[in-house]
């Protein structure tokens, strides 16, 4: 009787049929993506976690750019080979200012959930221009453009703002305190990379895609630290 | 038999059936690149836009939404007009969907090595291309439904479910995961929060891999199919039953692409649990199909047709096979982040997705230009061609997928990772990654061998036979 249902009322009206095939393809992305907003079943928040400084959101911004998530995972799974390579697994709420999310599906290199912190930034000056000068048999390319392309301040504030609206705590008015703090930061950078006579424009790209590195999974490491289940 | 009015317009199925072969090439080249980008890394070329990070989105782009895309409506707009026998309901519409497309698709061939990305797998285009997708889509939605509305024969064939729920489908996702908000008018930020943004991500994706390489694919497979052959579905009442299982199931699945992430574990259970449901009604589909030849399994050996949609069917059956697999945590804790994933999918594109568009074009391209095929000879050797580069491909990457995986996994008595250095676990794929880009090449010269058959066949002499008896 039910195929009779369906020769019979179902396939002569194509409005009812579009209405069923509608509701069946919608219940399961509800049931799923729904409870994420709610504090009970989505992921939690981390106190510890705070958002991009301006010059790592320019260089986060770099590394969507060059695509890097199609080699590289930002997500350290719970189990033991993952922890002693990468670092403690990655909790939902190291995320929770990312927009949008770069977990990555694929490593064709390593994940660099916790990279921050784990080599010197001359290390990544050198990696970025020759990767077999600091990993002999990588096959990752050269990324030579980034030590003489300029990141541009006005796009950091337009960013800024935009994550503002979306709802990463930010300082209100990003005109006013984003350039000095880009320009703070490249300037560290840069003269850290000076002292190790590697030559970097505090503006430049390389400089604010060091940033972003160093800063991954800083603030998750802290938050373990502090007791982060 | 009044089969083949005069009506219809075959026309548009010509722009789509010859645009198809043609990103076909484009899009199989950009993914021979960058395998061999993978095997060795010079290829890069050391420009920015010729890296591996900005031709690897443009490759799945290329085969997802040009070829992939463009052979789906070429398949629609045909059997479409025949099964509900009446002409489309709108020409303009048409030549919008059409016309809206391939520029859609130029955008991405330009915007996507320029750096220009929304960075998100599989949904890569930016926020103005976004929009544009959505309303050529809606013109596409809008031809198809009133071509429903004034359609001649009462109830709707099985193929037409399909197209249905790809229409639907495709919308919903498209629009939800594309929500952004532009900083300039060439970026945007997702408005989803991380873990958020990951979960509709893969809702979207997976879905894109269910609702526009899967349920529509069957839908030319359930139209195509009993006209290659001859022979009428196997059973009416498992197409009903499987249709409905495979949308209302595939839908849960996406999470199986976060498994022992941060996504709150509920959620990792209900993909991996609705991903090993779904083998049900994918293998309800192949079987339909497969059993469909009942009686004409002996043409198998003369008709390459045929050939391409038995090897098509079959790949759609292990692939659906290995999918539900690889989504149960234990398989997936080896699997996850390496080839596996990649042979897995391959399977489903160059097997499933790319041998029963070949097997279509085959059948359709004679028909829709009135003309005798050049060569059975050579469409034949595309059949071999492609059927040894595909296992070529996939084999290769699942020993490279199980290698890596162990390798990455392997702790030695002392309780110290056995390979530290993480370029030992990427070296020991190369001589894989070589031939995967062999199997590859194969597939791309099989698809300039069967250009080179349509040229000659759109040249060649005129059978009026053909549209009269196969319509």
């Amino acid at each position: 009787m039910a195929e009779n249902f369906h020769r019979g009322v179902l396939e002569p009206n194509a409005r009812l049929f579009a209405v069923l095939s509608t509701v069946a393809v919608t219940i399961g992305g509800l049931v799923e993506i729904v409870p994420m907003y709610s504090s009970a079943a989505g992921p939690e928040h981390m106190d510890e976690v705070t958002p991009y400084s301006p010059l790592e959101l320019a260089g986060r911004d770099i590394y969507i750019r060059e695509g890097c998530y199609n080699c590289h995972s930002q997500m350290i799974r719970p189990m033991q080979a993952e922890t002693l390579r990468y670092g403690p697994w990655t909790r939902a709420g190291e995320y929770q200012y990312d927009h949008p999310f770069q977990l990555g599906s694929r490593r064709i290199g390593p994940d660099l959930q916790r990279v921050g912190g784990k080599y010197p930034d001359a290390w990544h000056y050198d990696h970025m221009k020759d990767p077999r000068s600091t990993s002999p048999g990588s096959i990752m390319p050269p990324y030579t453009w980034l030590y003489d392309a300029k990141i541009s301040t006005n796009d950091v504030v337009a960013s800024v703002g935009a994550m503002t609206t979306l709802g990463v705590p930010y300082e209100a008015s990003p005109e006013s305190w984003v350039p000095a703090s880009v320009e703070k930061q490249g300037k560290e950078i840069s003269a850290r990379l000076a002292e190790s006579n590697r030559d970097a424009a505090p503006d430049s790209e390389i400089v604010a895609l060091t940033a972003y590195l160093q800063r991954l999974g800083v603030d998750g490491r802290k938050a373990i630290a502090a007791g982060s289940k | 038999m009044k089969t083949d009015s005069p009506n219809y317009d075959d026309a548009i199925v010509r722009k789509f059936a010859g645009v198809t072969v043609l990103w076909a090439a484009v899009g199989m080249l950009v993914g021979v690149i960058i395998a061999l980008q993978l095997a060795w890394w010079p290829a890069n070329l050391g420009l920015p836009w010729t890296t591996f990070g900005r031709l690897r989105p443009l490759h799945t782009n290329a085969v997802i939404f040009a070829f992939a895309g463009n052979a789906l409506f070429a398949g629609i707009y045909w059997s479409m007009q025949r099964l509900l026998k009446v002409r489309m309901f709108n020409d303009t519409l048409s030549a919008i969907h059409f016309w809206g497309w391939q520029f859609i698709i130029v955008l991405a061939a330009v915007t996507l090595p320029l750096g220009l990305t929304a960075g998100k797998e599989y949904a890569e285009l930016i926020w103005p291309i976004d929009i544009l997708i959505a309303l050529v889509w809606v013109a596409f939605a809008v031809n198809f439904f009133g071509t429903i509305a004034v359609r001649k024969v009462s109830h709707l064939y099985v193929s037409i479910w399909f197209y249905m729920s790809m229409i639907i489908t495709i919308t919903m996702l498209h629009v939800t995961n594309s929500l952004a908000l532009p900083v300039s008018a060439l970026k945007a930020y997702s408005i989803f929060p991380g873990m958020t943004d990951a979960l509709v991500q893969w809702w979207y994706g997976h879905n894109a891999v269910g609702f526009l390489l899967t349920t529509p694919f069957l839908g030319l497979m359930y139209y195509f199919l009993p006209r290659a052959s001859g022979r009428p579905v196997y059973s009416y009442r498992l197409s009903i039953i499987h249709f409905w299982a495979l949308v209302f199931l595939y839908i849960w699945a996406g999470p199986h692409h976060l498994l022992y992430s941060a996504l709150p574990d509920w959620a990792q259970t209900l993909g991996m649990v609705f991903s090993v449901m779904l083998i049900a009604p994918s293998w309800g589909g192949m079987l339909n199909g497969l059993l469909t030849l009942r009686g004409a399994w002996d043409r198998l050996r003369t008709d390459p047709i045929l050939k391409f949609f038995v090897v098509g069917v079959t790949f759609y059956g292990m692939s659906t096979f290995e999918g539900p697999m690889m989504s149960i945590r234990a398989v997936n804790s080896l699997s996850h982040y390496t080839d596996w994933t990649i042979g897995h999918v391959h399977s489903g594109a160059l097997g499933w997705v790319g041998m029963v568009t070949f097997g279509m074009l085959y059948w359709l391209f004679p028909r829709a230009w009135h003309k005798k095929l050049y060569s059975e000879d050579l469409a034949t050797a595309h059949f071999w061609l492609a059927t040894i580069g595909i296992v070529l491909y996939v084999v290769a990457m699942w020993v490279a997928g199980v290698t890596q995986g162990l390798m990455w996994r392997d702790v030695n008595a002392d309780g110290l990772l056995e390979y530290p250095n993480f370029v030992d676990t990427v070296t020991r794929l190369l001589p894989f990654y070589w031939i995967r880009v062999i199997g590859g090449l194969m597939y791309l010269v099989g698809v300039l061998i069967m250009a080179f058959n349509f040229i000659k066949t759109a040249n060649g002499t005129t059978d009026a036979n053909l549209e009269v008896a196969n319509g």
